[in-house]
């Protein structure tokens, strides 16, 4: 076997190599402008702008987490905000012990909330995360062990379709309600806040922020080849195969379950370490990212960029968070209505997306081509 | 159903147009007016007279004579010694004739004169206020009497008390006059009488005797028992026991009812949802918005009509199955009839729409809470006993659901539309080719189903907040009642709002409310993983479809 059809899974991916090289291209120009060119030139690039690209970027790879399951497996989830908002809060929990006695209460040891709370001392859940390796650690097992577990009692049971897509957002109401509570430990209503620094460099640095936004853009293209690797070996193919036809699948002899939950439990850790990346990003980690809506917006960057494409979610999730920003920020009452629309005509018009209608096109227009030279060949003879 | 509704409309527009039987009395003479007119004289000896004469006589009027002017609101008018009662105007005061009823208007504060009481005389008053109602024809008159004596007990009511026990003929009313006298001898120096007043309170429901009879069994600082006699504290404590164990008991009986109020609020949130997704088998999310709306035609109904707020839910019930009906109708014909077999594509397009109708209102009403008004026949509580009351709007959501609840089976097993339907959503074709509409019958289906999510929603607007985000809060609960009942079933969805709302209140109490209604989420999840089709599952060869 030649390495050229060993990495055929690359190659033959024309859309998906031109992005990845468009988001190589930013994560490299864009620091460069950002830090280099001086801040009145026409050329700077703004910090603001670096953390706005560096959520779009986190946010593509939990649209892309999405689509590896929805899109190829069929596993509706909407509540797949609930393992963002776990990595989020591994990370969170970093944050919150590096700021160390810097807090307002000055306690070298429990974040301030829990001074506020009075709380004596620790939990013992907290402890290992003032080290980032076991935080890293957590960012990805927590999500994967809360996919482990609820993947492995609903596949094995068979809960599917709509069924299990309700059962999700039940599960992130219920994780929503939990934190929010402040006997968990987490912050309650507020959530982890006001982070200092990460590995000794503040947060409020820009260069800081363009290492971060350099980190997203780099799990991004990570997280592509990931999924696309996973898509188009052999496993990937009885994903697509269970999409279309679980029953006949499963009589066929593959254990359906198996490479379900293994899907779910990778895109769990894929949604987690975008939370991750997305924290010191923001600043801010709360409950209300568990709140269902969240979850179903997700759902809305596949649809619109085109679920079952990968490259399609990216777009997608970039799209629609774009617009979100611009229309929240420009006409705050039409967002909704634009979101809301949104779904609809996806749903209406455009089943697979806007990269869909752009391959549709495409499509067209190759057998026009075709057609054409067939006629020409014909008038030629 | 609708019949229903329009009867119980008919019944409450007879009592409103009956105008209030003041002066039923007023043509038969019997001396109310001369006796009152002496009542403007100064003196208090002719006073006191006055007052023991208008006691003794049998007149509706007796009574709110006797209050007001215990309370000091009655008066004379200066200018030719009419008696009235006065209310605090904007400036002077309003009064009413005592003996016709009518309203006198506003007049100033120099025009009238107080009808002065000493001690004296208002604790003879008290007394004759007492003593009138404990003797009064009507047993719900005597038993409140009772009941407020027991909760302001003084030696100046035993004689009183003593007459009317030995007048009285009804049980319940007897034992509550016995209770009220025990109250009083409680205190009393004779033993004899504190143990027959112990005995006289057993097995009456009433916190204030509970109190007491804990407050007689205990112990002093200095070890000495505050009830001195052996025997009377024995009494008191197999008594008291006894209480305690009804008190326990009727705690069971409010927390089951409780329960059932909160099932009856997740049924009436998802049986319009058992219809949509239940039968068709469309994932509705804007079911919860659909609520919304019914909740806001509550709302603009009360707007509309400001001066009959008692009429307002019984017009708003129908105009919130029209409104939400409606845009059921239209969501169905322009979204949903394009994404039938596409289950997950039509769980986003209506959340979409969700989207839409929540901003919607959130532009035409204001993001606020808008507030509905409780009419008086929905506010208060039944009291059962001293131990048990049943707030009115729990009883009347319980009655409601129950209501809808079989209207609808009756709908969907006996109606032609219901046969229709029914065949529909079991073999579209085959039901086609019998030449069944099947597009009008999947339109009205929807429309039902939102129409009860409507109906639900005035329900609804009485219990919570009328919000942009009603409906949210209700969408998750009520897929998850019927994924548990099992879908397609409205008995099971009738199980499992009831299972649901009993756990939810005996759990709230071991683990407060949020921890509650989380522990009620994992279970639903863990129990869906057991039975992915409910409690009660449909069999049959559909099932896979």
């Amino acid at each position: 076997m030649t390495s050229q059809s060993r990495l055929a899974w690359l190659m033959n991916d024309v859309a998906g190599k031109r992005l990845l090289a468009v988001i190589l291209a930013v994560i490299i120009v864009l620091p460069m402008l950002n830090l280099l060119v001086p801040e009145d030139s026409f050329f700077h690039v703004s910090s603001y702008t670096i953390g706005l690209l560096g959520k779009y970027l986190c946010y593509a790879l939990l649209a892309l987490a999405v689509d590896l399951i929805w899109g190829y497996c069929g596993i509706l989830s909407l509540g797949h905000g609930a393992f963002f908002a776990l990595g989020g809060y591994a990370m969170g929990m970093y944050l919150m012990r590096q700021i160390g006695d810097r807090g307002v209460y000055g306690n070298p040891l429990l974040p301030d909330f829990m001074v506020f709370l009075n709380w004596p001392e620790l939990p013992w859940y907290w402890y290992g995360f003032d080290n980032i390796y076991f935080a890293m650690l957590m960012v990805a097992l927590a999500p994967a062990l809360l996919a482990f577990v609820f993947g492995w009692l609903a596949f094995r049971s068979r809960v599917t379709g709509v069924y299990l897509s309700i059962i999700t957002q039940a599960m992130t109401y219920a994780l929503m309600l939990a934190f929010f509570r402040n006997d968990m430990g987490f912050g309650g209503n507020n959530g982890l806040t006001d982070f200092k620094d990460i590995l000794g460099f503040s947060l409020q640095e820009d260069a800081t922020k363009v290492a971060l936004f350099v980190c997203s853009g780099v799990a991004v293209i990570l997280g592509y080849l990931l999924c696309r690797y996973v898509v188009s070996s052999k496993l990937g193919r009885v994903l697509v195969s269970i999409r279309d036809a679980e029953s006949r699948t499963r009589f066929i002899g593959y254990r359906v379950e198996h490479y379900k939950l293994f899907v779910f439990v990778l895109s769990a850790v894929l949604a987690g370490i975008a939370g991750a990346l997305y924290v010191p990003q923001v600043g801010i980690i709360n409950p209300g990212e568990f709140s269902p809506i969240n979850s179903i917006e997700i759902i809305i960057w596949v649809a619109v960029g085109g679920r079952g494409f990968l490259y399609g979610a990216i777009i997608g999730a970039i799209l629609v968070n774009y617009g979100k920003t611009f229309f929240t920020g420009a006409f705050p009452e039409i967002w909704l209505f634009m979101l809301g629309g949104l779904f609809v005509v996806s749903t209406l018009f455009l089943p697979q997306g806007v990269v869909g209608v752009v391959q549709q096109w495409k499509d067209k227009r190759a057998e026009q081509k075709a057609l054409a030279k067939g006629n020409a060949g014909e008038a030629m003879s | 159903m609708m019949k229903q509704y329009w009867g119980v409309l008919l019944v409450l527009l007879n009592i409103m147009c009956v105008a209030p039987v003041w002066a039923q009395n007023a043509d038969e003479s019997t001396g109310f007016e001369s006796l009152i007119g002496e009542l403007t004289t100064s003196s208090f000896k002719k006073k006191a007279k006055a007052v023991e004469a208008i006691a003794a006589l049998d007149d509706e009027r007796v009574l709110p004579v006797m209050e007001a002017m215990l309370a000091g609101d009655l008066y004379y008018q200066k200018s030719d010694e009419k008696i009235v009662f006065k209310a605090d105007g904007e400036s002077g005061y309003l009064i009413t004739d005592v003996l016709t009823g009518t309203e006198l208007g506003e007049v100033g504060k120099r025009e009238v004169k107080k009808i002065a009481t000493n001690n004296r005389l208002r604790k003879q008053l008290r007394t004759q206020i007492a003593g009138y109602k404990l003797l009064s024809k009507k047993p719900e008159i005597r038993l409140a009497a009772a009941d407020d004596l027991i909760k302001t007990p003084s030696p100046e009511f035993l004689q009183v008390l003593q007459t009317a026990i030995d007048r009285e003929k009804e049980p319940a009313v007897l034992k509550a006059l016995k209770v009220a006298r025990a109250v009083i001898l409680l205190d009393s120096d004779n033993e004899v009488d504190r143990l027959q007043a112990v005995k006289d309170m057993d097995g009456f429901a009433n916190k204030y005797t509970m109190a007491m009879l804990t407050q007689l069994v205990r112990q002093n600082e200095d070890g000495s028992y505050v009830e001195p006699s052996a025997l009377v504290r024995e009494e008191a404590n197999s008594v008291l026991n006894g209480l305690q164990a009804m008190a326990t008991w009727y705690k069971f009986v409010e927390d089951v009812f409780f329960g059932l109020s909160l099932g009856s609020v997740l049924l009436l949130a998802a049986v319009g949802l058992a219809i949509t997704f239940g039968v068709m088998g469309v994932i509705n999310m804007a079911h919860g918005e659909m609520i919304m709306l019914g909740a806001y035609t509550t709302y603009v109904i009360q707007l509309l009509m400001p001066n009959h707020i008692d009429a307002s839910l019984l017009v708003a019930v129908p105009a919130a199955f029209v409104v939400s009906g409606l845009m059921g109708i239209i969501i169905e014909r322009t979204v949903i009839r394009h994404l039938y077999g596409r289950p997950l594509e039509t769980l986003l397009a209506t959340f979409g729409i969700s989207l839409i109708l929540q901003q919607l209102v959130r532009s035409v009403f204001s993001p606020l809470n808008r507030s509905v008004i409780t009419p008086d026949w929905m506010s208060g509580s039944l009291e059962v006993n001293g131990f048990l009351s049943l707030t009115y709007n729990r009883l009347y959501i319980i009655v409601f659901a129950l209501m809808v609840l079989f209207g609808l089976m009756l709908l969907l097993k006996k109606s032609f539309f219901g046969l229709q339907m029914r065949a529909v959503t079991q073999n579209r074709t085959m039901a086609s080719s019998m030449g069944i509409r099947t597009g009008w019958v999947d339109a009205m289906t929807f429309g039902l189903g939102s129409g009860i999510a409507g109906i639900a929603g005035v329900a609804l607007s009485q219990l919570t907040n009328v919000g942009p985000n009603l409906g949210q809060s209700y969408i998750i609960d009520s897929f998850l009642v019927v994924v548990f009942g099992g879908v397609g079933n409205l008995w099971g969805t009738f199980v499992a709002a009831m299972s649901l709302g009993l756990a939810n209140k005996f759990v709230e109490p071991v683990a407060g409310a949020v921890l509650a209604k989380i522990l009620i989420l994992v279970f639903i999840i863990l129990f869906i993983q057991r039975r992915p089709r409910g409690l009660f599952a449909l069999k049959g060869r559909f099932v896979e479809g």
